[in-house]
């Protein structure tokens, strides 16, 4: 066997046998945080987790039953009705399905886009340029998010029953297309992710202001501007209290319609159930395609928030 | 105007500069200059332009509309003063609701946060496939409010539901969820709860991770039990990160609406008020009374009052978690006072 053909055999080594130093790292972990966790530990993740499943579960049980299906009861299996029920929920008219979820889809996707965009240029500007009045209207910017929404919903109602909205969708894409949590989220991330130096070096290179904010500062702000764009596009998907407010029957979001659902019109809720999880899944769908996102945005955003 | 800042260059003064003939400034130059000094302002502007228009302006204006009898049809209103503030102050429906409100966001925030740090520091631990335990709790964030109080509606029923369906199964006998207040508050809190908690839990890992190991093994070498560990280590070096949930939680959950919403048919908060909250009572009084008025002076109230839990809440939360390292972390003024110190013992 000659030693001549193996590449490195640092890598090779390294491995299977861990090395003394990474011995003694593990030792020390296990002393610190305990070994690896026992029986009790995943016990209680997933009586976590199942609370967090079953609630969704259950509903797509009954709403998988008909009316007589008996909610006391312990129903575990789904039963054969749940494309009947949905299908019911539908072809309601009352409840206009499909423009609701078009609506739904649409609007938070302008809304989402319109918000990355705003926030990454106010928050380059107040992350790493320097002007007048720049930390005093950040300061100001941050605070506004203590606002209630419910501050703003008389004379923005009055502001679009003048124009003529009320019942259009852009009613409730209109008002949400800027972020406070945005723009500060925006600011804290270009802070960190961009050295001062190389926004330097691009202007000592002739980069105008606006060059520098495309290839530095869109290049960096491309992680957080995903998150951000997830964050909002589940915020407004849903978001209840002002569309319920300015949208009609005719034309409502899948919020709007859900809650229409449980009208007089409706006393089964298999019916109702069966509309819930339609309703539903379009987000866990992006949610099983971009929970980690999710998961990790939420977690950077608390360490630098 | 007043003139615009310029950053400091960073070059050293040369022996020639006085020398040197003045510089010309070429055009390019100039358009130079203005791009540096103008650019920012555009960049906020697209944000604060509409910031000010669907943001600023209502606010201000609803403190207007409040002290107003605002005329619908007309489109404007008359003067009035403070009378729709002691409108909704003399309503029983305002105490009933602020009752309610209150009541539910206790209901929510303290078992939610408790429950969010217990579950955060078992996640903490060195556990296998973190990523899935930690998307696992995030699954109900993703649940519109409204889906959430449709689906623990029909899970609180009090004839068939499935929570009475198991309370009586057990003995305990059903509870009647849409006529009791404290009941209906536990089952609304319960919607809240199910949908935040994931959330918070997942704030506060991130704050247990960014506390440094070492102290912990300290603690193990001088003796101190996981216990003692998480009072001692743990929960003052999430701080920070409570008083930010905290604040959060109390914005979020005084403004309740959606869930108490879908809670019966009707959508108004019970046949007796039982869980009207503040919002839907500004609801009613605005859209279904279409009183703007009254509606207006409500959202002021409620705002308020939030202002007020919130600065509660801050000087709470400050004093009872303790302070960490109170001997590594100095003031401002400390640090100057310091720094100050040592200047004047260094000169004399």
């Amino acid at each position: 066997m000659s030693t001549i053909g193996t590449p490195t055999p640092v890598a090779t080594v390294a491995e299977g046998i861990p090395t003394a130093r990474e011995q003694r790292r593990s030792a020390r972990t296990r002393r610190i945080r305990g070994a690896r966790p026992g029986f009790w530990t995943y016990g209680i993740l997933g009586a976590v987790f199942l609370s967090a499943i079953f609630p969704l579960y259950w509903s797509f049980v009954i709403g998988s039953g008909d009316s007589t299906t008996l909610r006391g009861a312990f129903p575990w299996i789904p039963g054969g009705n749940f494309f009947a029920n949905a299908a019911s929920v539908i072809t309601n008219p009352a409840v206009n399905f499909w423009p609701a979820l078009w609506n739904s889809i649409y609007s938070s996707f302008l809304i989402a886009a319109a918000v990355v965009i705003t926030s990454t240029l106010a928050g380059w500007a107040f992350a790493k340029l320097r002007f007048h009045g720049g930390p005093g209207l950040l300061v100001f910017v941050v605070a506004t998010m203590a606002v209630p929404q419910q501050l703003g919903v008389v004379p923005l109602y009055i502001l679009f029953s003048e124009l003529g909205w009320t019942g259009q969708i852009g009613a409730i894409i209109i008002p949400a297309l800027t972020s406070a949590f945005g723009v500060f989220w925006m600011t804290q991330y270009l802070r960190q992710a961009v050295p001062d130096e190389l926004i330097e070096a691009a202007r000592v290179d002739g980069a105008s202001m606006i060059r520098t904010f495309w290839t530095v500062g869109m290049t960096a702000a491309r992680p957080a501007a995903a998150m951000l764009f997830l964050f909002t596009f589940v915020g407004a998907w849903n978001n209840f209290f002002w569309p319920f407010i300015v949208l009609d029957r005719q034309n409502p979001t899948l919020p709007v319609a859900l809650s229409l659902l449980q009208s007089n019109y409706f006393v089964d809720y298999s019916v109702v159930l069966a509309g819930v999880i339609l309703a539903t899944i379009p987000l866990l769908l992006l949610f099983i395609f971009a929970g980690k996102q999710l998961v990790s945005g939420i977690m950077a955003g608390a360490v630098k928030g | 105007m007043t003139t615009t800042q310029q950053r400091p260059t960073t070059r050293a003064p040369r022996p020639d500069d006085a020398t040197r003939p003045p510089r010309v400034i070429s055009f390019s130059q100039k358009l130079s200059k203005w791009d540096l000094r103008f650019s920012p302002y555009l960049y906020i502007s697209p944000f604060f332009i509409m910031f000010a228009i669907v943001g600023l302006f209502p606010i201000a204006y609803t403190a207007v509309i409040s002290f107003m009898d605002w005329d619908l049809i007309r489109g404007e209103g008359e003067f009035i003063g403070f009378d729709q503030y002691i409108w909704i102050l003399s309503q029983p429906h305002f105490w009933t609701a602020l009752r309610n409100t209150f009541s539910i966001f206790l209901l929510s925030s303290v078992p939610q946060l408790v429950l969010a740090i217990f579950i955060a520091a078992v996640l903490d631990r060195n556990i296998r496939a973190k990523t899935f335990w930690r998307m696992a709790v995030l699954v109900p964030y993703v649940v519109a409010p409204i889906a959430v109080g449709l689906i623990f509606n029909a899970m609180f029923a009090d004839q068939s539901g499935f929570i009475n369906g198991i309370l009586q199964s057990i003995g305990i006998g059903a509870i009647p969820w849409h006529v009791e207040p404290f009941w209906s508050h536990v089952a609304i809190a319960t919607m809240v709860n199910y949908r935040w908690m994931g959330y918070n839990t997942l704030i506060l890992l991130a704050a247990m991770q960014a506390v440094n190991r070492d102290f912990y093994e300290a603690a193990t070498v001088d003796g101190a039990g996981p216990v003692r560990q998480f009072f001692s280590i743990t929960l003052p070096s999430l701080k920070p990160t409570l008083i930010f949930v905290i604040i959060t939680a109390t914005i979020g959950g005084l403004q309740i609406f959606d869930e108490p919403r879908v809670f019966d048919q009707a959508g108004r908060g019970g046949s007796a008020q039982q869980w009207l909250t503040i919002t839907l009572y500004l609801y009613d009084v605005g859209w279904g009374q279409w009183n703007f008025g009254r509606a207006a002076a409500m959202a002021w109230i409620l705002f308020i009052i939030i202002l007020l839990i919130g600065l509660l809440n801050l000087l709470i939360t400050r004093t009872l978690v303790r302070d960490e390292g109170l001997r590594r972390e100095l003031s401002k003024r400390q640090q100057k006072q310091q720094a100050q110190r040592a200047l004047k013992e260094a000169q004399s």
